[in-house]
């Protein structure tokens, strides 16, 4: 008897794993923004129930979208659809990635910039753009005298900066600028963001586009930002490092500083406040003609398609990711509930973002100003972010001094990117 | 009863014996392998032959790593293993609320690494602010120091229960005729208690120092590694080297530095348990 138990039990396992085996073609996102997780889920269910598509969503934790990739690639069921932060990204999974070139997805990208590229292939698109810069509190700026207008560059910031540090007490505030934590948590807004800027005007100056070398000419201008940061703040410089992005946003909406670096993204943690108390500014950073500098715009999100899956499986992940920006649910979704810039042109109108932030954006570019691009997507390597930031962290305490900002900066850059290529 | 455990061995033996083998052998094998290629994913690999092997000891950050480990290593054996046998002969003395003692010494030890992390990095980052000092993050030497309270509270607890076990089968007779002969409890200590509980200081020394040379979640927690790799000890240097860097290349390296991390530990562990077994003795 129990023999028979055994054998049936063992059969009903064997068919489920049959079953299981030949379904058909079948989507699987895994989702590097745990915020918009709960969209997602949303999002597939409601293809699913439309076309009978099954569609699955894993959100990797905070931090371990690479480590959770690399496992899940070599499953059976692997990711149909995931995601890459831009060229040095794409470096590890290119030969994952599923040439876009002649899909809807392409054709629909507001510009050919938002197509990431190798040769003439199309290996990933962006889905969103964002925007960083100064958040600012314009209630405390115009109570300390000041408006939105009299900060046009390094020099005028640098001035309203120190006049509000200097009257915090009679202004009810710990310090102009939210503390420049260096804790993981909140480290890349510096090593990272803020670190773009000087690359950014030497990609300029230069006229490239990335670099094996970087020769840190506007580091000086890198170190005044920096300085005026951890001087103008809420708090000691040698604190920084154990500051975290928490305590930044407890500052900020708590009425104790007035600017906060920070992108669109932050917009849930600062809405509080009101949308017309708030704007944000360039990152001026002390460089000539910085009065027509723009807000840092870019993408390091594109969606890319494993090629290595069976080609229904592909075929499915594509109708997928278009009916998702082309249908209302999905445009609705994106645009609204995931408060994404979306950079197709099938999002105009109502699906425009409602995001304030983004319409500071806007209306900056509209007024001539020229967006800053994010080249961070060409550092070398995280190790050499890592490398940046503490020096930065080191500089700040008064343990280290700028000379090792700079040698993490260049000479990290350089071994870095040797060892890479 | 015999008969049947001849009859159906293989019930008891194979699923551990397949577990031990999907979950440790298997892997070892292909990290081996692995540690000879060229990867992203352990499906697409490239035959390298011995070059990661070479990068792993022309990368400065492992050798630093190797020293602050094998620094740490030695001060934390030997403060956890003499504070943990002297928590064990007080508590062994049948003092009131022995129980107690030996509960709460023993409840860190139930607490994750990372968890213990954090807390201790608030709670000595808040020490440093106070005395105006550089915090963890600044200084590689209080991250040391940090670590070593860390590890201390964590680990003396659970170490303090193998002595109080040992010291309890002390026979009590060695004891009473130790103390007829006119022995002082200081001699019974070191001439009769200590050669009893060798078994114990075997295993005891050899976790302490194998937990310590392994030591991630703490590390990772407590300092991160920070100022510049300066605490960074050689599995969060492996990690870094694996998960940290672009490039298919980096994980080969962090897999031949975790095959050579291996061998470091086996050696330094069967050193030390050849050096321990040999103060043995047999009742």
């Amino acid at each position: 008897m129990k023999k028979i138990i055994a054998l049936v039990l063992a059969l009903v396992l064997c068919v489920a794993l049959a079953t299981a085996a030949c379904a058909e073609a079948s989507v699987y996102y895994l989702n590097f923004k745990p915020e918009q997780d709960a969209q997602w889920q949303e999002l597939a269910k409601i293809y699913t129930e439309k076309t009978g598509v099954p569609v699955t969503v894993v959100t990797a934790a905070s931090g371990e979208y690479e480590t959770t990739l690399m496992s899940e690639i070599e499953k059976t069921d692997a990711p149909t659809l995931f995601q890459v932060n831009g060229p040095v990204g794409l470096a590890n999974w290119t030969d994952y990635c599923y040439d876009l070139a002649g899909t809807d997805l392409v054709k629909h990208l507001t510009s050919d910039a938002f197509a990431l590229k190798e040769g003439d292939a199309v290996k990933g698109v962006a889905y969103v753009v964002e925007t960083y810069g100064i958040i600012a509190n314009t209630k405390l700026l115009e109570k300390a005298g000041y408006t939105v207008a009299d900060i046009t560059n390094f020099e005028t910031l640098k001035k309203v900066a120190d006049d509000i540090q200097a009257r915090k007490d009679e202004l009810g505030l710990d310090g102009a600028f939210t503390s420049a934590g260096m804790d993981g948590s909140s480290d890349w807004r510096f090593k990272t963001h803020l670190a773009n800027m000087p690359i950014y005007y030497e990609y300029k100056a230069d006229g490239i586009g990335s670099t094996g070398a970087i020769k840190g000419t506007y580091l000086d201008n890198y170190k005044a930002i920096w300085d005026l940061y951890i001087t103008d703040a809420t708090c000691e410089p040698a604190l920084l490092a154990s500051k975290t992005g928490n305590d930044a946003v407890a500052e900020f909406v708590g009425e104790k500083a007035v600017f906060y670096q920070n992108g669109t993204w932050a917009w849930n943690d600062v809405k509080d406040l009101g949308a017309e108390n708030l704007t944000m500014l360039p990152i001026y950073i002390g460089v000539e003609g910085e009065e027509n500098q723009g807000l840092c715009t870019g993408t390091e999100n594109y969606w890319c398609v494993n090629g290595e899956a069976d080609q229904e499986d592909i075929d499915a992940t594509i109708a997928f990711l278009e009916w998702v920006i082309t249908s209302d649910e999905g445009r609705k979704s994106m645009s609204q509930d995931m408060g994404f810039v979306v950079p197709f042109d099938t999002f105009t109108g109502e699906y425009a973002s409602a995001n304030p932030l983004v319409a500071v954006d806007a209306a900056l570019t509209a007024e001539g100003k020229t967006p800053v691009s994010w080249n961070f997507t060409t550092m070398p390597s995280e190790e050499w972010k890592n490398g940046v930031g503490s020096a930065l962290t080191a500089y700040a305490a008064g343990t280290g001094d700028w000379n090792g900002v700079v040698t993490a900066f260049v000479d990290g850059w350089k071994t870095e990117y040797d060892l890479t290529h | 009863m015999e008969n049947a455990i001849k009859k159906y061995w293989p019930v008891f033996l194979l699923p551990t014996l397949a577990a031990f083998i999907i979950g440790f052998i298997w892997p070892f094998i292909w990290g081996i392998y692995l540690s000879f290629h060229k990867f992203t994913t352990i499906s697409k690999t490239t035959f390298v032959g011995l070059s990661n092997y070479v990068k792993v000891f022309e990368d400065a950050t492992f050798v630093n790593a190797f020293w602050f480990t094998a620094k740490f290593t030695i001060v934390s054996t030997i403060i956890i293993n003499v504070i943990a046998f002297m928590l064990a002969l007080a508590l062994t003395r049948g003092l009131k609320g022995t129980n107690v003692f030996r509960t709460v010494f023993f409840l860190p030890n139930l607490i994750g690494g990372i968890v213990l992390g954090y807390i201790w990095q608030i709670l000595l980052n808040g020490i440093l602010t106070n005395m105006g000092l550089p915090l963890l993050a600044l200084n590689a030497n209080y991250g040391f120091w940090g670590l070593i309270i860390l590890m201390c509270w964590q680990q003396i607890g659970y170490m303090m229960i193998i002595y109080i076990a040992g010291l309890q089968n002390v026979p009590g007779d060695l004891l009473e005729a130790a103390s007829i002969d006119g022995a002082t409890s200081f001699q019974t200590l070191i001439k009769v208690k200590l050669p009893m509980v060798m078994p114990s200081i075997t295993i005891c020394s050899f976790l302490t120092l194998t937990n310590s040379f392994k030591l991630f979640d703490q590390n990772l927690a407590l300092t991160g590694g920070e100022p510049a790799k300066a605490s960074q000890m050689l599995a969060l240097n492996i990690y870094d080297t694996f998960y940290a860097r672009s490039g298919p290349q980096w994980k080969g390296i962090g897999q031949a530095k975790a095959v050579v991390f291996f061998l470091l530990v086996i050696v330094i562990a069967l050193v030390q348990l050849y050096f321990t077994r040999r103060k043995e003795v047999q009742q």
